[in-house]
């Protein structure tokens, strides 16, 4: 444990620290451009310069392993001198062009030129520029502005696992750039522009349409899948302006998926923002009113097995419970809301948790995939278990598609039969998660949207039990989840009650009412014969067959709970109003029911997560993962011959937000190699 | 400006070549096999008239499972990596100072009169490209020009013109010093140690 002395301040780090993070320890501020926590040690910008006794040159802080005895002097003028003198080479290739920089305002180069730099130039030669480069139509360059910290290409070829990212050329001429200019094609290429410490790298679609001083910032969750990331909203006026991640350790660390990043912009379009009422055939404008009594009058005297409700994949917990309690209270068994029919059930939460949690992967050292893409299902998840292979000793082995998951991975086969191998321990890979001391399994919902999906889960159970998966403080079951809805609705009892119809018997036109919360990905084709209600933020899929439309509001426009696949409960906050009538989705609910005469018992959002609380207790633990019990779940039975298939085609249109988006659809264009047949956002 | 330059022909090391890349990548423990990365590349070079086109980078970044930015960021930052065509005759002329103060603006004047060219250009017959290089640590015997693998030295506006012409005709001329000396011996013939000692 070295210890040394920091402008006198004596701190003892762990061996291994650098001499810029024992500054911090110290409470020493380290300008730094290329130093980034998350990433390796380049020590190329020089901005970090920090002077040590008996060292007759200043010392790079954050390429210098902190030794014992060390006497380090952050704030000399010696240091002072040295910093001026690197801000002054960084700068003579740097545009003055703040004024037209998306980054101004919150640029690295700009702040620490302030604090740090001459305050004047000498330098009176031409300055290089550089051609921009074509990133994708996500990133925007302006390559004269780059600096060169190589901050873009470590995350590329570190965090994200694309090496197409690079500096090509060396000396004044050395440029970043992708192989033969190609799009940027990783899930979390919009990270590096939060890397970026200057106006290289900005974002596309923000471009020009804000600075960072009039933004609105909100804290809020993600809801676009079912990681949960920690976001902030910036947005100004009533309009959301972009969207960031925020730390979270747990969780996203500091990244952020590029569908949850850059979908803010099908906030604000095929807006359901009145209700609507079809009559003689067409959607028509009503008012709440007359949306309501339609509604009533369908459902007067109905019995309620005739009444079904599904709940989509972006529902907020508080809006499923409302719709819950009012299935209850019209005496209908016939709800769910695992719109792809996961053959999951509630009895036991660890049977539908990702029980070793994000962070928790870190620990793992053997790791089976079962019929999952995590890269397109949960990028950030994704990026975790790459962290993980990265640092070596963790063999992975994927069962089901076979795809570049961005990490090393055996393949052992494509469908139940060689999950069955396993299981049955005649699998050479049975061996090395037998061996393991903490080892993982992770189902995806590709293995867990067919026919035999309870025998696969009682498989992957098997396994779970047969291989040492569970310990006293390790549980290795995980099931990734894509919808952000859909624990919480299985915590809140969304599935069929006695007797009660699942999704697919629901759309089979047997119904007479069908209530669609904001359910979009199901097959709407023989709801004719149902009086369809959508209520929900978009015109997607749902709304183009209802009957009664009620304008919901969007993840960004409500406070609300998201429960990860983690089961880690998270309140996302209000950004902006919903849009024109539209209103926050439980209290059309409780509108809805004291119009048809069954009153929901709540009358403000706390009285309502009350009654969630008393469902279920770990609501009541806002950002809390609370461990499930393991317990029996899953079907003994015959498994298919077929193989698993990814639910993901199409990384960038999963849900209705996203579709209705234009930076998405452009995304799609250029990187997913699916063909597409329309979208389903015409109506 | 592209980064690379596509034939459309596909490229591949000779057996001979693959034989070479073998012993390069064996130099490097088991699974650093990306360390071979600047050899092979070079190997690829001389097979390739002397340049890389995108399907040699490519080749090479498949040859050691290197991904293809990688192997464009190396041959990018070494100027001995030709990344468009050169001629037949690849002429890297020394432009550091003692080559400089010894004349090395006559052969750059030759290049320009005789064969037409300036720095970076081929000729139109694909027989001779000029590059100006930094210094190639043959200051003894300057001014130096570098012909494909071989030293010309102690050349004037004359003697490179000579040069030229026989490599023009297709001969070969003896590469290292152009002038009456032995490597870096003194012109003409030893000037010290005349006398014979020992037996006087």
């Amino acid at each position: 444990m070295p210890t040394l002395t920091v402008d006198g301040v004596e701190v003892t780090v762990d061996p291994g620290t650098t001499v810029l993070q024992a500054c911090e320890e110290a409470g020493a501020e380290i300008p730094r451009f290329c130093y980034h926590e998350r990433l390796s040690i380049a020590g190329n910008c020089r901005m970090c310069l920090v002077e040590m006794e008996k060292s007759p040159k200043l010392i790079a802080s954050c390429a210098m392993p902190a030794g014992d005895g060390m006497v380090i002097h952050t704030n000399s003028q010696k240091v002072k001198e040295g910093r001026e003198g690197a801000m002054e080479f960084l700068l003579i290739n740097h545009p003055l062009d703040c004024p037209i920089c998306d980054q101004g305002g919150e640029c690295d180069l700009q702040d620490q030129s302030m604090a740090y730099g001459s305050g004047t130039s000498r330098y009176h030669e031409l300055k290089r520029s550089v051609a921009e480069k074509n990133m994708g139509p996500l990133i925007k360059t302006t390559m004269t502005r780059c600096i060169h910290c190589t901050r873009c290409v470590r995350f590329a070829t570190e965090v994200a696992g694309v090496e197409d990212l690079g500096a090509i050329n060396r000396g004044e001429n050395m440029e970043i750039a992708t192989y033969l200019e190609q799009a940027l094609d990783s899930e979390l290429s919009g990270n590096i522009i939060d890397l970026c410490p200057v106006g290289a790298l900005t974002s596309k679609p923000y471009a020009f349409t804000a600075r960072p001083w009039e933004l609105t910032k909100t804290e809020s969750i993600d809801a676009l899948d079912a990681v949960g990331a920690n976001i902030r909203v910036d947005s100004r006026g009533q309009e959301v302006m972009r969207i960031l991640p925020r730390l979270h350790e747990d969780v996203n660390e500091e990244w952020l998926s590029d569908r949850s990043r850059f979908s803010y912009d099908g906030l604000k379009a095929q807006r359901l923002d009145t209700p609507y009422l079809r009559k003689d055939g067409k959607l028509q404008a009503v008012g709440w009113n007359e949306a309501f009594d339609a509604i009533a009058a369908k459902l007067d005297g109905l019995d309620g097995g005739k009444i079904g409700a599904i709940a989509g994949d972006i529902a907020c917990a508080e809006s499923m419970k409302a719709l819950k309690d009012l299935m209850d209270l019209l005496n209908s068994p016939n709800i769910d809301c695992r719109q792809d029919g996961a053959a999951l059930t509630t009895e036991t939460r660890s049977g539908y948790l990702f029980n070793s949690t994000i962070a928790g992967i870190e620990e793992a050292d053997a790791l089976l995939i079962v019929g999952s893409n995590p890269r397109h299902e949960a990028a950030l998840i994704n990026a975790r278990i790459r962290k993980r292979w990265k640092m070596g000793n963790f063999p992975i082995a994927l069962i089901g598609e076979q795809m570049d998951l961005g990490y090393g991975h055996e393949y052992l086969g494509a469908g139940p039969a060689t999950l069955a191998e396993v299981a049955a321990g005649k699998h050479s890979f049975a061996k090395i998660l037998k061996k393991a001391k903490r080892p993982m399994i992770i189902a995806g919902q590709g293995a867990l949207n067919r026919a035999d999906s309870a025998a696969v889960l009682a498989l992957t159970k098997k396994i779970a039990d047969d291989f040492g998966l569970l310990s006293d403080d390790w549980n290795g079951f995980n099931i990734l989840h894509t919808a952000a809805a859909r624990v919480a609705g299985l915590d809140l009892g969304l599935v069929p009650g006695e007797g009660g119809k699942a999704v697919k018997e629901m759309l089979d036109g047997s119904l007479d009412v069908l209530f669609l919360l904001g359910a979009d990905e199901i097959d709407t084709s023989r709801l004719e014969t149902s009086f369809v209600i959508y209520q929900g933020s978009h015109g997607d899929a749902g709304a183009s067959v209802a009957d009664v439309i009620l304008p919901g509001a969007a993840y960004t426009e409500k406070d609300a709970i998201w429960v990860n696949t983690e089961g880690r409960p998270q309140l996302g906050r209000r950004a902006i109003f919903p849009p024109g009538e539209a209103r926050e989705d439980w209290t059309i609910l409780r509108a809805l029911s004291e119009k048809i005469g069954k009153t929901l018992p709540y009358n403000t959002i706390l009285e309502l997560r009350a009654k969630m609380v008393e469902t279920a207790p770990h609501f009541a633990d806002i950002d809390v993962v609370t461990p499930a019990p393991w317990g029996a779940f899953g079907a003994e039975g015959a498994i298919e011959e077929s193989a698993f298939v990814n639910p993901i085609t199409d990384y960038y249109l999963t849900n209705p937000i996203s579709r209705s988006s234009r930076i998405m659809a452009e995304c799609s264009t250029t990187f997913s190699k699916v063909k597409r047949e329309g979208t389903g956002t015409n109506g | 400006m592209s980064q690379v330059i596509a034939t459309g022909k596909a490229f591949e090391f000779t057996p001979e070549n693959v034989k070479k890349a073998k012993v390069f990548i064996a130099k490097y423990p088991k699974g650093r096999q990306q360390s071979a990365v600047m050899p092979l590349l070079d190997l690829a070079q001389r097979q390739n008239e002397n340049w890389l086109s995108r399907e040699a980078l490519e080749y090479v970044g498949n040859f050691l499972d290197v991904p293809y930015m990688r192997v464009l960021e190396v041959a990018t930052f070494y100027t001995m990596y030709n990344l468009k065509p050169v001629g037949k005759y690849f002429l890297q002329l020394c432009r550091t100072t003692p080559c400089w103060l010894r004349g090395s603006d006559d052969l750059e004047a030759v290049c320009k009169n005789k064969l037409g060219i300036s720095n970076g250009e081929t000729t139109e017959d694909g027989m001779f490209s000029l590059l100006e290089v930094e210094c190639l640590g043959a200051c003894v015997n300057a001014p130096v020009v570098q012909i494909n693998d071989d030293f010309y030295e102690d050349l004037n506006a004359k003697n490179f013109e000579v040069v030229l012409d026989k490599l023009a005709k297709g001969e070969v001329p003896p590469k290292g010093p152009q002038i009456d000396r032995i490597n870096s011996a003194p012109e003409g013939g030893p000037k010290t140690l005349l006398e014979k000692t020992g037996d006087a």
